[in-house]
């Protein structure tokens, strides 16, 4: 690991100002926000095709969101994969085969401080230094300012060729607004501050929220909570962690890959479901308002289990809160001691401009291929995905695609423009087969399948000739 | 084709809904005496050959020359858990199973058909280098010239049974005979269907992170014909270096330490000078 002081003892003097403030010029050199499994795969990749790369993470060690020791880390302690291992590890660098389907994410740690290590990844990340603002300068390259964690010292401004914003979208969360929340006088968290069952031991407690999150804390609150409801807002498809024997994304892989048509796998899945998990409505579950596929999967073996069991009462939508309870949409009124808001997250660039990532009134960017701005050809951001398999192999092939990119431009410039003539002409196409549901979460849902073969296309564009 | 040229695809599907089932992996290992950060070399014996074939000169000479040193046996050989019905593609798993365990990029070194498994192995993993000995890329040819040479060894292989291959096949005659008769009683027998992929498979997809590759041979190997080993390094567009008067087991043959040398010699001035 480096250090702030040696840098800064190696480098020359600024030759570059901005604002009457020094600039360091990096050169070449690409910026790497964020060392989680994004980041991680991005100095990797960056690397491999002969770039330098300079890598700021605002924590002290790699991993992101997989780090539990970060404050910021949304994992819980009894946290698994819901993506199978296959398909869930960097396509060139398996996880050792001997883990289980769907291995603790404590392992996922070990597994991404393995990668940065084998590929000796840590010399290019400064630990503990946050990017607070990324500004477009001359030449489409980008001045990159930086200050320790937590805002003390000096504000750093270096100049980098390109930019790689990964910086995750899994810890900012998304907080609905309740009237009388402020009255309630139990307690109120969000998903992102569980850590374990001993927050819920002996409680009672309502858990808001269907998303993987959300079902994962009802399934423990099930267990270890005096009472637990699970409020939902609209029917959901519970998945089992395993289907026909094999893991069920592996099963649900298999038929996207064979390119059966969407209606024929929601059929199929539809009447497996049916079939094994059987209908939700009698234990008073709403029927699903829409197909599977159509909202991000939930991957729950055991969250009907315990609704079956009577140890979860699924409730619908929070109206309001009182002083010492809160009233459901059907009228009911439950005295929870504690609320748990699985609600979710939000994606946050708060150190770019939103017109430079094309970003809406609701804050959602305009990207071709979810990475690359419209007019911005050195900027991409990688990881901002939500595919129904898991993360890993993407932001690998999102990382190889950057690192073509920019070497492309270097070596075939005409080749690259009519490729950056595509970007500009995206009309915002979303990657996925099913239309998913609108709501606040589905904006950057990918088709795995779908989501990697507009990917093989482009890599195949981008590839220049050794 | 394969070598450079070819595609990546990223689209996995077997791989994803079939993995490789885990078994017991054999890896020797002689480690140098002072870390120099060399890159470690992982050693790929081909078909009959286990991890053995490489400890008995090539690992320790690595070591000693500061490269970290290992070898595989690829399941259903040497110490290496059964796999009786084992793939091309599940004997490329066990060598990226090794290599990522490794606590550095490492370079992978195949032997026999253990270079076509090398080949597989560099297309899923980004190996510092690779270097091909000897590499029995397959494909009819090598069946008609092993058909030629050793009849008797290569027809048994055709209805199931083990390719079996002859003492004089595999070293020239500056090594004892008793020596040469103790190796051949170690050899062991790759899966049927993996030698029948060896006649019949997808030609590997090109090595990803576009290492550099060296193929190593002999003009006077009694397995791989010299055209075929022109054809391999071709593929790579590279040209064979080529140690005449050896057979086929470059690490075991009596000049053993020629080629290791020339490899190591290569790394040295590609990788670390
Ligand atoms: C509970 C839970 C379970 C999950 N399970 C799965 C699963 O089963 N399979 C799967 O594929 N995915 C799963 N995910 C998704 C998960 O987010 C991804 O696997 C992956 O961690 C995303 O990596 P990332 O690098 O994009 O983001 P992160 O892991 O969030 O990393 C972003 C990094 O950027 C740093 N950073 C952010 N802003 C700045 C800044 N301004 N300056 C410097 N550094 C900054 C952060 O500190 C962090 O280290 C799960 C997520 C959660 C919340
Ligand atoms: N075990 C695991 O591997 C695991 C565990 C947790 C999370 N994850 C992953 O992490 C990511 C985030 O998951 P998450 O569960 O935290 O969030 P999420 O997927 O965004 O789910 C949020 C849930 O809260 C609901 N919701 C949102 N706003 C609401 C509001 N104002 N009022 C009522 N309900 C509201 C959503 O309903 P709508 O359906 O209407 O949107 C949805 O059911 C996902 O990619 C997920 O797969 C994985």
């Amino acid at each position: 690991m480096s250090t702030h002081s040696e840098q800064e003892s190696l480098e020359p003097a600024a030759t570059l100002w901005r604002d009457g403030r020094p600039v360091y010029d990096r050169g070449d050199t690409i910026c790497v926000i964020g060392a989680g499994a994004s980041g991680l795969a991005a100095i990797k990749n960056l690397k491999e095709y002969g770039f330098g790369v300079d890598c700021y993470e605002r924590e002290t060690g790699v991993g992101g969101a997989w780090n539990w020791r970060h404050d910021r880390s949304p994992v819980y302690a009894s946290t698994h994969l819901v993506s199978s291992r296959p398909l869930t590890e960097f396509p060139d660098f398996p996880m050792p085969d001997t883990w289980p389907d769907y291995p603790h994410h404590s392992l996922l740690l070990s597994y991404l401080e393995r990668y940065a290590d084998h590929f000796d990844l840590r010399p290019h990340i400064w630990f503990g230094t946050e990017v607070v603002r990324v500004e477009p300068a001359d030449g489409e390259r980008w001045d990159v300012t930086t200050r320790s964690t937590g805002g003390y010292g000096a504000e750093r401004t270096s100049r980098y060729a390109a930019v790689v914003v990964a910086n995750g979208h899994n810890w900012a969360p998304k907080m609905p607004a309740y009237e009388g929340l402020d009255e309630f006088r139990g307690q109120v968290i969000h998903a992102s501050a569980y850590k374990d069952a001993t927050q819920v031991r002996g409680k009672r407690v309502l858990v808001v929220g269907a998303g993987n999150s959300g079902c994962d804390i009802a399934v423990e609150a099930g267990q270890q909570a005096a009472r637990c409801w699970h409020s939902i807002r609209r029917g959901y498809w519970y998945l089992p962690k395993y289907a026909f024997g094999r893991p069920a994304d592996q099963v649900g892989h298999a038929a996207a890959a064979l390119r059966l048509p969407l209606w024929l796998r929601q059929w199929l899945f539809h009447r497996a479901l049916k079939l094994t998990v059987g209908d939700l409505t009698r234990f008073g579950l709403p029927r699903p308002d829409h197909r599977v596929y159509e909202t991000h999967p939930i991957v729950n073996s055991q969250l009907v289990h315990y609704i079956g069991h009577g140890a979860i009462t699924p409730v619908p939508d929070v109206a309001r809160f009182t002083r010492t309870g809160v009233v459901l949409t059907d009228g009911r009124e439950i005295e929870p001691d504690l609320v748990v808001l699985a609600t979710g997250y939000l994606p946050r660039f708060e150190f770019l401009a939103p017109e430079i990532l094309g970003t809406d009134a609701a804050g959602r960017p305009s990207l071709h291929l979810n990475m690359f701005p419209r007019r911005h050809p050195t900027l991409a951001v990688a990881g901002l995905l939500q595919p129904d398999a898991g993360l890993f192999p993407l932001v690998h092939w999102q990382a190889v695609m950057i690192a073509r990119w920019l070497r492309l431009r270097e070596l075939a410039p005409e080749r690259a423009r009519s490729f950056a003539a595509r970007i500009a002409a995206d009309t915002g196409e979303r990657w996925n087969s099913a239309k998913v549901k609108e709501s606040t979460r589905h904006w950057f849902e990918v088709g795995h399948v779908e989501y990697l073969r507009a990917v093989q296309r482009t890599l195949d564009e981008l590839e220049v000739a050794a | 084709m394969s070598g450079r040229s070819g595609r990546t695809r990223i689209i996995r599907t077997p791989e994803w809904t079939r993995p490789v089932p885990a078994v017991r992996r054999e890896v020797l290992t002689a480690s140098p005496e002072a870390d120099e950060g060399k890159p470690p070399l992982l050693f790929v014996p081909g078909f009959g050959h286990g991890a053995w074939a490489f400890a008995e000169n090539w690992l320790d000479h690595a070591a000693s020359r500061a490269f970290p040193a290992y070898a595989v046996s690829l399941r259903g050989h040497g110490g290496s858990g059964a796999a009786p019905t084992a793939t091309l593609r599940a004997y490329a798993h066990d060598v990226v199973q090794v290599a990522v365990s490794l606590p550095r990029q490492a370079v992978l070194v195949g032997h026999g058909a253990g270079a076509l498994v090398v080949a597989y192995a560099l297309a899923r993993y980004p190996a510092r280098a690779g270097v091909l000995v000897a590499p029995v890329f397959g494909g009819w040819g090598t069946f008609g010239a092993a058909l030629r040479r050793n009849p008797a060894g290569t027809v048994p292989a055709v209805v199931g049974g083990a390719l079996r291959l002859r003492r004089r096949q595999l070293f020239s005659r500056e090594l004892p005979d008793a020596v040469a008769q103790t190796y051949t009683e170690r050899l062991g027998r790759a899966s049927t269907r993996a030698q029948w992929q060896l006649l019949i498979h997808r030609a590997p997809e090109p090595p990803v992170g576009k290492p550099p590759i060296l193929v190593v041979g002999s003009p006077d190997d009694r397995v791989v014909p010299a055209s075929a080993l022109t054809r391999t390094a071709r593929r790579y567009g590279v040209a064979p270096l080529l140690f005449p008067g050896m057979g086929h087991d470059l690490m075991l043959d009596a000049r053993w330490r020629e080629p290791i040398d020339a490899i190591l010699d290569w790394l040295d001035k590609d990788l670390v000078g």
